[in-house]
């Protein structure tokens, strides 16, 4: 009886622990808040910021791409890749101005310290077509450099800013 | 109310329940059903999630087994899962069979050719549970013999470490778990594994939301089964199952997944045909969050 107690009052803890890190993002350490989202993007190696978009010339890529960022990535960047709830604004000279091969290494990995899961779980084909939709959308010349940008409540710089500005 | 119309009702109203759930975000899970791959599920999101099993018992009576999954990414790099269990065994009674809470890790900042996760659950069971998530020690067909009105009775408080293994390739993804098994009580170390490889029908996403393309039907088999214990490791004694297994995710944010079933050998059940019926609810964390802080 008193082990079962232990594992019930154990269990207690680690849930409220769990939910209170899912729903305090602004109670994280100062250094997550910082730090660059876009410092992944720097990391990923020679050889897979060489690698080409196959299916660059695939001109059903970019729709389909956009199929698949609705349903899997919309949800924290935002419907338009610039304003989302959890995560960094794509339409940003560092997203726009890499490298396919880098956005592939970087949606492939994640940044799982970070709060964006790995996407391996979608074939490799999705992932270029995510690549060649994002992409698509260019930067948004409305913004100011995201060294520049005000941080928002989510700790990235942009986030929830570009719509204001334009509108 | 009979044992039939009284599972349809519970279907129903779970059905009901799962459609009038808020705010889906679209799935892409793979097709198992006792193996876990590499992925976990994205932060702040709720998976609720369904499954049967429908067993057959040699010298007793066939059963329905059931359990209801809660799954929460709390974190990119943390699941937490809850599970209720349960059990119809036909001409003899229904009981719920138990409570578990699961945990799984990922270690590793980034995707590697084999990706490690750590899994630590904590289950509260009585003698009666049927569900066969997961295989250990000599598990055998045999055991489910005993009427439901006895088996209940036995209390287990077990620790179960997995570690799983998972990698992608070409577009397979191909798992395999590794289970340790301890009842609280003074009994040995059990062991078991678990073995899938699954490929989506389509590699390529289609230009517009459709429910029947390729891409959303994912095929391949599992293979799982007990390993002995401490003190007698091996096959000996052990049940061991090989299952073709299915996965449909709809773009509504629905999975479901069949899985009929075959015992390898003596001990194993003949078949069961397992049935999987998930939702994703996306932000489930951040509603919370606005339900106690209210709308700003």
């Amino acid at each position: 009886m008193r082990r079962c107690l232990l594992a019930v009052a154990f269990s207690a803890i680690l849930l409220a622990g769990s939910l209170s890190m899912a729903q305090n993002p602004g109670k994280r350490s100062e250094k997550v808040r910082t730090s660059s989202p876009y410092a992944e993007l720097a990391k990923a190696p020679e050889k897979a910021q060489a690698r080409p978009n196959p299916l660059q010339d695939d001109l059903e890529a970019v729709s389909a791409g956009r199929v698949l960022f609705e349903d899997h990535c919309a949800e924290c960047h935002g419907f338009s890749g610039e304003r989302g709830k959890h995560g960094p604004n794509l339409r940003v000279p560092e997203v726009q101005n890499a490298t396919p091969g880098t956005l592939f290494w970087v949606l492939s990995g994640g940044v799982v310290r970070k709060g964006m899961p790995v996407w391996s779980r979608l074939p490799e084909a999705q992932r270029w077509q995510l690549v060649r939709y994002l992409k698509s959308l260019g930067v948004n010349d409305a913004l100011t450099p995201a060294e520049g940008r005000p941080k928002d409540a989510t700790g990235y710089p942009g986030i929830g800013t570009t719509n204001r500005a334009v509108e | 109310m009979s044992w039939s119309v009284r599972h349809v009702v519970v279907v129903a109203i779970l059905i009901v329940w799962f459609a009038s759930l808020p705010r889906a975000a679209r799935a892409q899970e793979n097709p198992y059903i006792v193996t876990y791959d590499q992925f976990l599920e994205e932060p702040r999101n709720l998976e609720i999630e369904y499954f049967s099993t429908y067993g057959t018992q040699r010298g007793g009576n066939n059963y329905h087994s059931y359990w209801v999954e809660f799954e929460y990414g709390a974190t990119a790099w943390w699941t937490t899962e809850f599970y209720l269990d349960a059990q119809s065994t036909m001409h003899d009674s229904t009981v719920a069979t138990g409570v578990r809470w699961e945990n799984r890790f990922r270690p590793l900042k980034r995707e590697h050719f084999i990706n490690p996760v750590l899994y630590v659950e904590y289950e509260h069971v009585n003698g009666a549970d049927k569900i066969l998530k997961e295989l250990e020690g000599h598990d055998v067909e045999s055991d489910f013999l005993t009427p439901n009105g006895e088996a209940r009775k036995e209390t287990k408080n077990e620790a179960e470490l997995k570690l799983i293994l998972g990698s992608n390739f070409k577009g397979w993804n191909v798992s395999e778990n590794f289970t340790f098994v301890k009842n609280l009580t003074n009994e040995p170390w059990e062991f078991g594994y678990a073995l899938g490889a699954s490929r989506p029908l389509g590699l390529k996403a289609s230009a517009k939301r459709c429910s029947f393309c390729p891409q959303n039907l994912v095929a391949g088999a599992e293979m799982y089964g007990g390993l002995g214990d401490r003190y007698h490791l091996g096959l000996q004694g052990t049940s061991q199952y090989l299952a073709p297994v299915l996965a449909w995710n709809i773009p509504s944010g629905w999975t479901l997944r069949v899985s009929p079933t075959f015992g390898l050998n003596s001990n194993s059940h003949q078949f069961m045909l397992r049935l999987g019926i998930a939702r994703e609810i996306s932000d489930f964390g951040g509603m919370i969050k606005r339900a106690f802080r209210g709308h700003s």
